[in-house]
């Protein structure tokens, strides 16, 4: 029996999006990183190429967390004081990107300056030649001080530099616009304040082509759905011709997973739930597995087994040869 | 797909007789299609009006029913591909794998694994369902023996998966009653085991290399008596697999009835992670039953806590009754804890409660399932809500104190709820992980 026509008609695709610089292209990268170009519903062939290969960063913190649970301090305890060591290590994991984030120019978490925080980007940009992604504190005040300077010191490299919002968008555009950077562009699980912020970083002369979105994370049991649909949602309206929702998108991932009771609670409740060392990393990497179904292109992870993991089953969905092409 | 009044009214006599009660075959057309009385209320209708209105009027994906009593599992009847536009209605059937070719006390162990895969997930029970014995040996007699052993040990239906037509006859005998989905893996025994499904009233899954080769199978099937089929598209890595259950939904919701029926994905991963990622994946996308070999609960609760989340209903947030709630030996001392009546916050609160071992009241506010900054943002979560909910409750009684805390993200209403209440607040923590610290060192009463 002739089976129906099944491929979708689509008029959009997913933007795709460059990250990091080689020094043919201005920067120092030993490779850059090409996320995005979707033209169909997540890995099926038959109805749209998957181009690239959703990509995994791993997270580095400028200063040593407090609250990392032991499956995770067990991995990074000894460079975690270092974000250059740090990176090294998340690089040696497999990592494709560095995610860095600035949580030491927190008023309440140490308060470094501007320029300690641009001296912490060089390091870390010295330490390893992966592409770069940094966040600020999330105080805009602050903020709006430390990534102009951050921008400044990695300028050519071509970071993705987050996260501008509806209220807080200026400072970041100009300055990832005049040191060459992306931008992750922010708006909690709402489609609509979603365009509207990039109508905003658009409307700065910024281009909407380098933009990759963030419609925020949750973790598996905790609101995942939301932002499944969310996913699903954004890239319905982009695979139907919607511009403002072509933009890739980046998830944090890790942070959220381990967030969770599941994933932090000892062998306390091995009884249970099994053990620590297996729980946690399965949590962090159930919850990647089902966002990506959703539409995502970068995921922020933490733990080697989970992403590994991942990695292995992003190959398979993207396909062995669409993974050799991507390099 | 349900059929419009008019789509109805196509094959109705259009006599306006009145014997069905109604006044024209518009009106009676009209109620048959919002079920409030049943076509069969026309006795005039034509045959073939009535073949055609059956045909049609019949969901896209045929309802199969796993199993009798307590462990009976529904699948099918879905009607979406995306769950935002509605919910997803059945949620996928966990089994768990039993070989039959490992000794009598490896499968023993295994069965009773699978009955304490249960779980306790924002106040719902959440569990695989079905054990899969799959008869690996080959061995007709020894299938059958592991067949009744998992029946009995896991207290689940049971899924008898058999290259053999001869064997699944055996062990279905065996479970007479018990309602086994037959799985006939080998493409040539299907219309056999088609014949000992409808013999012994089972639902039957039946594999093919492919969807293609699976539509010109299930009708075949289907011919020979068997309504309650279930397709395995024999794919065996993640992404032929996806393609596989994308192409079967689609199919199935175009009302292409070769292809209307629910689906069994198997997962193919060696390591142990990678069997609950990839399981999750066909749970998230549209598989009808997932079979793994994945038994440790570390491995099955994120599969079945993706489940839970993929066929929760997006239009209704999953709430709890607005009420006051006591968690351990409360007392006249204890904190009174506010909070919203959305599940996640109530349940995310009390266990941490727990989890402190500081007896403690949780307020769960009226939000209507709304969660804390949600609720805030669209002001039900205010001085006058959180005052309404703490006067109904009565608490004032059982306390030697007068104090609230509220969840530390909406500090800003602590004036107002002082002002309303007449109550002095405590501002707790942002997060509900912050509330073993607060109890134990910052609560005062």
């Amino acid at each position: 029996m002739a089976i129906p026509e099944l491929k979708e008609r689509w008029a959009g695709r997913i933007n795709p999006v460059t990250i990091g610089a080689t020094r043919a292209g201005g920067g120092t990268r030993g490779r850059t990183i090409t996320v995005g170009g979707q033209m169909g519903i997540p890995y099926l062939d038959f109805d749209g190429q998957t181009p690239n290969p959703p990509v995994i960063a791993l997270d580095v913190l400028d200063q040593a967390p407090a609250d990392w649970p032991a499956p995770l301090a067990e991995v990074y305890r000894d460079v975690w004081s270092d974000p250059a060591a740090w990176a090294v290590r998340a690089k040696q994991l497999g990592a494709d990107l560095i995610n860095l984030r600035l949580v030491s120019t927190h008023p309440d978490e140490g308060d470094r300056s501007p320029a300690e925080a641009a001296a912490t980007v060089r390091a870390v940009l010295e330490a390893v030649d992966l592409p770069l992604i940094i966040w600020g504190c999330d105080v805009p005040a602050k903020d709006q001080m430390v990534m102009p300077k951050v921008a400044e010191a990695a300028q050519g490299e071509n970071c993705l530099l987050g996260a501008v919002t509806e209220g807080d968008y200026r400072t970041l555009a100009a300055a990832a616009q005049a040191y060459g950077h992306k931008l992750i562009a922010l708006a909690p699980c709402d489609i609509n304040k979603q365009k509207q912020v990039n109508i905003l970083v658009s409307d700065t002369g910024f281009p909407l082509e380098d933009v990759v979105i963030y419609p925020t994370t949750a973790a598996l049991g905790y609101g995942m759905e939301y932002v499944y649909s969310i996913l699903e949602r954004g890239r319905l309206a982009a695979l139907a011709g919607d511009r403002l929702m072509a933009q890739p998108v980046i998830l944090d991932v890790g942070y959220e997973a381990w967030r969770t009771k599941e994933a932090r609670s000892g062998d306390e409740v091995a009884a249970t739930w099994g053990k620590a060392a297996q729980r946690g990393p399965a949590w962090e990497a159930v919850t990647a597995a089902d966002l990506l179904q959703g539409g995502a292109d970068i995921l922020v992870m933490r733990h080697p087994a989970a992403v590994e993991a991942v990695r292995k089953l992003t190959r398979d969905l993207v396909g062995e040869s669409a993974m050799a092409a991507a390099g | 797909m349900a059929l419009t009044g008019l789509e109805i009214y196509k094959h109705l006599p259009k006599t306006n007789c009145k014997d069905c009660g109604f006044p024209t075959c518009l009106a009676f057309a009209m109620k048959v299609a919002t079920k409030q009385v049943a076509l069969e209320k026309c006795t005039h209708i034509t045959a073939a009006g009535a073949a055609a209105l059956e045909s049609a009027s019949r969901p896209p994906i045929q309802l199969v029913v796993i199993g009798a009593g307590e462990a009976e599992v529904k699948i099918g009847n879905e009607t979406q591909l995306y769950r935002h536009e509605e919910k997803f209605h059945r949620p996928t059937a966990v089994a768990v794998r039993i070989s039959d070719a490992l000794d009598e006390a490896a499968q023993a162990g295994r069965a009773e694994a699978i009955r304490k895969l249960v779980f306790e997930r924002v106040g719902m029970q959440i569990r695989a369902n079905l054990a899969a014995v799959d008869n690996e040996s080959g061995d007709a007699a020894r299938f059958e023996k592991a067949a009744k052993l998992a029946s009995e040990k896991s207290g689940r239906a049971v899924v008898l998966i058999s290259a053999k037509a001869a064997n699944l006859r055996r062990a279905a005998a065996a479970l007479s009653g018990q309602r086994p989905l037959l799985f006939i893996t080998d493409p040539t025994e299907a219309e056999a085991a088609a014949r000992i499904a409808k013999d012994e009233k089972c639902p039957l899954a039946i594999r093919a290399g492919g969807v293609e080769a699976l539509a010109e199978v299930a009708p075949k099937v289907a011919a020979a008596g068997v309504e309650e089929i279930v397709l395995d598209p024999g794919t065996r890595c993640v992404k032929a697999t996806l393609d596989a259950l994308t192409k079967i939904r689609r199919a199935a919701l175009k009302n292409f009835r070769a292809l209307g029926y629910p689906t069994v994905a198997l997962t193919s991963a060696v390591d142990p992670t990678m069997q609950a990622v990839e399981a999750s994946t066909y749970v998230a996308k549209y598989a009808g039953i997932v079979v793994t070999d994945a038994i440790e609960p570390w491995q099955i609760l994120p599969v079945l806590t993706t489940r839970q989340d993929i066929y929760t209903d997006p239009q209704k947030p999953v709430a709890v009754e607005p009420r006051l709630y006591e968690v351990g030996g409360v007392s006249a001392e204890s904190p009174v804890l506010v909070t919203t009546n959305f599940s996640l916050s109530y349940y995310s609160v009390e266990g941490e409660v727990e989890a402190s071992r500081v007896p403690a009241y949780i307020l769960a506010v009226d939000t209507e399932g709304t969660s804390v900054l949600t609720a805030w943002a669209s002001d039900k979560f205010n001085a006058e809500s959180i005052t309404k909910a703490l006067k109904k409750s009565d608490i004032e009684k059982r306390l030697s104190h007068r104090k609230l805390v509220l969840p530390g993200f909406v500090a800003v209403l602590s004036a107002g709820v002082e002002d309303e209440s007449g109550w002095s607040v405590m501002i707790g923590p942002k997060e509900a992980s912050g509330l073993p610290n607060f109890l134990k060192k910052q609560w005062v009463a």
